[in-house]
């Protein structure tokens, strides 16, 4: 028990929470948020072992995760802006078309 | 000297591309003009080159203009080359041509696509005097084929009548019969000589001498076939009468005197593998003479003007090559000549009989009868005087009157016939009392008696522009003989002496005045009696007095059935077979596998969709468990340390 293990284990605990809320949440910007959640929990990680390690690569790399989160926000409101219009809804569980 | 040997190729080429590009804004006359006056220039030169050939030693000059092709063995240069022999060539095509381009701007007058018509008349003599020019078998083929594409492109040059595309088709189709032929003996005379180049090949044919006879026979015949496609011999000549769609000139030029005499021009400039091959000039002899029988026959009750013509042109095209293989190849050339000057002036004049059969349509604005049966025509001699005359003096020259150019060059191949092929010999004899007997048929039908139409009765004479290159070559149908007279006559053999170089010193022969006399008798009396016979015919609807031969009729009027016989034999069964690879094999056999790979493809994804929910969230849930599980995989393994 070091004193990277608090991080780890709030890290768990949110990549937990936004995992659970992703597979039980029927509203897109919900699921979008839990999304960003599990993001958020990753590099809560990696900033920890780069603390742990003296290293910077974990701090390097978050900056890339942050990056991606920002195009994957705008190119996913964009997404559920057009579901909203075509649907009157941002329930996922209408998007099953392609079944039958 | 190196460039003068392109000029005559390269003046037609450019008057073709400044008409290609101006011919539609400056008009059909102007680009006659310009036509015209490059195949003028092109003969002005090959005049010079004949001169320049004439006071060279070797009576050849050539130029190599870099190479061509050049992969491993097989080396082309771009050669060009000028001996006697395509000299003589060169002022046919040239001379003549020249002289058809002039009747030609008189004769399309009114057509709105003229500036088209010169541009395939230039690219046309460019083409051929590239084949003639030719220092290798390969550029020669070059040749070959841009002449056969002009001749597709201007039989169908009224194409908007299907009928006339339809005979430019069956040109290309049957002439491809005999290229491949030709391509095949290409090909064998470069696995057996290592080369394309005249120069080379006909050194080692002489070295090789009796050890090659047996490729060299099938070589020749190769060579043979090709011609037989090109020269319109039997089997192949089918083509040749249909190719009379084309306008009037575009028969007079190309398919009787100059694009036809390419396989006589071929197998004279091959005269030295074929000397080592006596089968193949046995079979050569025997088809020529053969042709020259058949077609003759068929063309003893013809009613088209130019159907006649046509039969006529095969017929003397199975004399030289009959010619050819008997030997005589001076008198192959000499006969080549004078049919070229002859033939181009009977085309044209029968092109202003029909001119003037159709000037009253023209006028009246009414539907005349067809211009070009000769049932409708009669008595055209008052209207038409100079066309009578010029007409008449080539008919002579070509029935084989003395001392017309016909006369000269058509006794010496049966001279040597008769020394060297009996059959060969009376079929030619035969077909030589035919000429004669459709020739007075023909002048007699058209030109005498009265008018049997009212087209006839109202037909005009034609233009200068079209009468001046009948006289022209009048003159020429007169005394084309006169280069090449028998032993015994001042200035003997002139022509023999000149072609010496590239056939071999033949003898001077004397002329053989018993045959001579026969034949003169029998073309007399052929042409008496054909005009006995038609004296009676008075009205467009009168019977053929030919009919009371019965069956012997209808093999000439039918064209001995080739027609039929090749469509029952080898169109037919042709259909039949596409039919069967179409429905069983193509539908059945091709579109089964490619239809069975799609219907394979959607039954195995119908199995497999099975497993799809299509909500979003099970496929999460399916990713998340399968990350924990190769996490634990991981763990419990313990490589993840």
């Amino acid at each position: 028990m070091n004193e990277t293990t608090p991080y780890i284990l709030l890290s768990a605990l949110l990549f937990s929470i936004g995992a659970v809320s992703v597979l039980t949440r029927r509203n897109a910007i919900m699921i979008f948020m839990s999304v960003e959640l599990m993001l958020n929990a990753a590099n809560l990680a990696f900033v920890a072992f780069a603390k742990q390690w003296g290293q910077l690569d974990g701090q390097l790399f978050v900056f890339f995760v942050m990056t991606v989160a920002a195009a994957e926000v705008a190119v996913g409101l964009a997404l559920i802006v057009a579901i909203f219009r075509a649907k009157k809804g941002t329930d996922v569980d209408d998007l099953s078309v392609m079944k039958n | 000297m190196q460039t003068l040997i392109l000029l005559p190729i390269l003046i037609p080429l450019a008057g073709m591309l400044v008409n290609a590009a101006f011919g539609g804004r400056i008009g059909g006359r102007a680009a006659g003009l310009i036509a015209t006056v490059a195949v003028a220039a092109s003969f002005g030169i090959s005049v010079v080159l004949f001169a320049q050939v004439a006071a060279t030693p070797a009576r050849a000059i050539g130029a190599d203009f870099g190479p061509w092709i050049r992969v491993s063995e097989l080396n082309v240069p771009y050669g060009f080359r000028v001996d006697a022999l395509s000299a003589t060539m060169m002022l046919i095509i040239t001379g003549i041509g020249g002289l058809i381009h002039l009747y030609s701007i008189g004769y399309m007058k009114g057509d709105p696509r003229t500036p088209r018509f010169f541009v395939y008349l230039n690219l046309f003599v460019a083409s051929m005097l590239t084949l003639v020019m030719a220092d290798s078998f390969l550029l020669m083929f070059v040749g070959w084929e841009l002449v056969g594409l002009c001749s597709y492109l201007l039989i169908g040059f009224w194409f908007t009548d299907i009928k006339n595309a339809e005979a430019g088709r069956k040109a290309f189709v049957v002439n491809r019969i005999g290229d491949v032929a030709f391509v095949l003996g290409l090909l064998l005379i470069f696995f057996t000589f290592g080369s394309l180049s005249y120069g080379e090949v006909f050194e080692k044919a002489e070295a090789m001498k009796g050890a090659a006879a047996g490729v060299l026979t099938v070589i020749t015949l190769l060579l043979f076939v090709g011609a037989a496609g090109k020269s319109a011999q039997l089997p192949l000549f089918v083509w040749l009468p249909d190719a009379m769609a084309g306008p009037t000139p575009v028969s007079a030029l190309i398919h009787a005197a100059t694009m036809v005499t390419a396989g006589i021009y071929m197998l004279i400039r091959s005269n030295v593998l074929l000397e080592h091959a006596p089968i193949a000039m046995q079979v050569i002899a025997i088809v020529g003479a053969l042709t020259a029988f058949v077609a003759g026959y068929a063309a003893l009750t013809q009613w088209d003007i130019k159907k006649v013509l046509a039969y006529s042109t095969i017929s003397q095209l199975g004399f030289m090559v009959a010619g050819v293989g008997v030997g005589a190849f001076v008198a192959s050339q000499f006969h080549l000549l004078t049919h070229a000057f002859f033939k181009a002036l009977l085309f044209l004049a029968a092109g202003s009989v029909i001119h003037g059969m159709e000037h009253r349509a023209h006028e009246t604005g009414q539907h005349g009868a067809d211009p070009q049966d000769m049932r409708n025509m009669g008595g055209l001699r008052a209207k038409m005087p100079l066309t009578t005359l010029t007409f008449i003096l080539g008919g002579l020259a070509l029935a084989g009157i003395p001392p017309l150019a016909g006369f000269w060059s058509k006794d010496e191949i049966i001279a040597a016939a008769a020394k060297d092929n009996p059959i060969a010999f009376a079929l030619l004899g035969l077909t030589a009392v035919f000429t004669a007997f459709y020739v007075g048929r023909q002048i007699f039908l058209v030109f005498f008696g009265k008018p049997r139409s009212a087209d006839a009765e109202h037909a005009v004479e034609s233009a200068p522009t079209m009468t001046i290159p009948l006289i022209a070559l009048a003159v020429f149908a007169v005394l084309g003989g006169l280069i090449n007279l028998p032993k015994g006559f001042p200035g003997e053999a002139w022509l023999g002496d000149w072609l010496a170089p590239v056939v071999g010193k033949e003898p001077h022969e004397p002329l053989n005045l018993a045959l001579a006399g026969v034949f003169v008798a029998l073309a007399v009396a052929a042409i008496a009696g054909a005009v006995g016979l038609y004296r009676r015919f008075a009205s467009a609807d009168s019977v053929d007095p030919l009919t009371r031969l019965g069956p012997l009729y209808a093999v000439s009027s039918r064209k001995w059935y080739l027609d039929e016989i090749y469509r029952a034999v080898i169109i037919k069964p042709f259909y039949m077979g596409a039919s069967f690879l179409a429905r069983i094999f193509e539908l059945g056999g091709i579109d089964g596998i490619v239809n069975g790979a799609g219907r394979l493809a959607t039954e195995m994804s119908e199995t497999l969709r099975e497993l799809q929910t299509g909500f979003a969230r099970t496929y999460g849930l399916v990713m998340l468990m399968g990350a924990v599980a190769i996490l634990v995989y991981f763990l419990v393994s313990g490589t993840a340390r």
